[in-house]
């Protein structure tokens, strides 16, 4: 038995080393001199320092979360409204709107790009509307790939909330508005709140579709890094890299422990 | 209440930036850039048959690489203390929050003619090697970037077998591969189709990893689609039909996986 776990404990070290090699590789060589990625050849901070003066990559971060911010919070109302629409409504209907809103989640990044693109095409040369590639377009294709996030991550909620929370809430004399916001809202809030941060997410990290709605004026990060790849070496990207990583490490890790945390706390109040 | 009424804003947003661009897609892949009907798009793909044929393959291998690595490592898991499981999921999760393209970079930096796995074995007198701009090294970013959708619906899967039904089979007498084919495989089968889903979809319509892992001779449907839309061969009529052709392929192989488990569900595989 003991054998078996050696052997488990091995091969766990083993695939986790398989996921983080390249990603030590990366951090190790933004401290790297030598332009060169073979060769080590001595400790700088030089391309962190480039890496904040660079404004095509300034540019582009802000651009990053002009798009994941505005977009999520579109996502998140048109999303949340639309779990509430889709749970009350009759078992046909629900599974026809569950089973649509599988397709951007389930179909090809590529296709959905591509389609996008076909779209924005299609209405500005057809029906002459002002939809020039850029900014605007970016933000219709995000809210489209985030809305199901939202929805699949509020719709448990809604299905464990009290069904007579509601109507409790009119009977003792609000409003239906007042119902809403005083009572459903607080309910599904966690299942919002997990939503759009997935959205926010999903929309920092899109390459593939922002790749074919963007154009050619207004750049995301992935796009200037993709960009920046094409011409080779540039090793501002393993700096960035490297931040990147840190800052969501820092945020995992801190979720994490106050989780670890606050499960501490629960089981001494439930111990006393 | 009419709550009902709260998904129309949802639905008219669905209909247009979902359903219409994929109506698009479909009626640019049957007409002429005169606009008239035609099937010459489709038969054009034929023309790329080996290129669709290849990423079927690479997409394929990858697939059942990642299934051979993230079964045992989803099942160890599974069997591990709570606390290490959600550190070990975490720790998983971690590298897909670094932009794809970054990671797909650093295996650029390690696989180079002059990159570090090649400088370290020169140092042994070994090679070098030729090992980007090849279908081993498009393989190894497609498996390097997808395992984790293999792993985590594995181990959501792996997670619910209850420990006494192993224990039970083990004391009625079932040697530990009977117990695997018998007991293990069977209940874990909605994770192993919906991994293949999630990773064989990606892989099948990448053009990223081709491009960058693969060099130019390495061709996949994605790139022939990129080149259609965005590169020197524009053709956004033979772009739709390879694309069409790419959907099909890839709802034949989310109908193969389904015929496995007519009930799996999908929110839990994905959030």
């Amino acid at each position: 038995m003991n054998r078996h776990k050696g052997l488990s404990r091995f091969y766990t070290i083993v695939v986790m080393a398989f996921l983080y090699l390249p990603i030590i590789v990366l951090i190790v060589f933004s401290f790297n001199k030598n332009k060169s990625r073979g060769a080590w050849t001595g400790f700088t901070l030089d391309w962190y320092r480039k890496l904040l003066t660079n404004d095509m990559i300034l540019s582009a971060f802000m651009n990053t979360l002009i798009v994941a911010l505005v977009s999520s919070i579109f996502a998140t109302v048109i999303g949340t409204a639309a779990a509430i629409g889709i749970n009350g409504m009759n078992r046909w209907m629900k599974k026809a709107l569950r089973t649509m809103t599988y397709i951007p989640i389930m179909s090809p990044e590529i296709i959905m790009g591509v389609s996008l693109m076909l779209l924005f095409v299609f209405l500005r040369t057809q029906l002459h509307l002002p939809l020039e590639m850029g900014l605007l377009t970016l933000i219709l294709s995000h809210i489209t790939f985030n809305i199901p996030y939202v929805i699949f991550n509020v719709l448990p909620k809604l299905r464990q909330m009290d069904k007579y929370a509601y109507d409790a809430a009119l009977d003792l004399g609000c409003n239906p508005w007042q119902a809403f916001y005083k009572v459903v809202i607080p309910e599904i809030m966690p299942g919002i709140t997990a939503g759009f941060l997935m959205a926010v997410t999903y929309s920092l990290d899109d390459f593939v579709i922002s790749y074919f709605t963007a154009g050619p004026t207004s750049q995301t990060l992935p796009l200037a890094i993709w960009g920046q790849l094409r011409r080779r070496v540039s090793p501002e990207m393993n700096a960035l890299s490297a931040i990147v990583f840190v800052v969501v490490l820092v945020l995992l890790l801190i979720s994490n422990f106050s989780a670890i945390h606050r499960e501490n706390r629960d089981k001494k109040a439930v111990g006393r | 209440m009419k709550t009902k009424f709260a998904a129309v804003p949802y639905l008219i947003w669905m209909v247009v930036f979902t359903i219409v661009p994929l109506l698009l897609i479909i009626f640019f892949a049957f007409t002429t850039s005169e606009g008239g009907f035609t099937i010459a798009n489709i038969s054009a793909v034929g023309r790329y048959t080996d290129v669709i044929m290849k990423s079927i393959w690479l997409a394929a291998v990858a697939t059942a690489i990642c299934l051979l690595i993230a079964y045992p490592f989803a099942y160890i898991l599974s069997r591990s203390p709570a606390r290490q499981q959600q550190l070990s999921v975490m720790l998983i999760m971690l590298p897909m929050w670094m932009s794809f393209l970054l990671r797909t970079f650093a295996w650029m930096t390690l696989l180079e003619k002059t990159g570090l796995i090649n400088r370290i074995l020169g140092l042994f007198h070994i090679g070098p090697f030729e090992m980007i701009n090849t279908p081993g090294a498009v393989v190894l970013g497609m498996v390097y970037n997808y395992v984790p959708f293999m792993i985590l619906p594995l181990h959501s899967v792996m997670l619910k077998i209850d420990n006494s039904i192993i224990e039970a089979a083990q004391d009625l007498g079932a040697s530990p591969l009977r117990v695997f084919f018998r007991v293990v495989l069977p209940l874990s089968f909605p994770g192993v189709s919906s991994g293949i889903t999630m990773v064989f979809v990606p892989a099948v319509s990448t053009f990223i990893i081709s491009r960058m892992l693969g060099g130019g001779s390495n061709l996949m449907i994605g790139d022939l689609i990129d080149m259609q839309f965005l590169g020197n061969a524009y053709n956004p009529h033979l772009g739709s039909a390879i694309s069409l052709v790419l959907m099909v392929i890839i709802l034949l192989c989310m109908s193969i996986m389904n015929q496995f488990d007519d009930d799996v569900d999908m929110e839990g595989a994905i959030l």
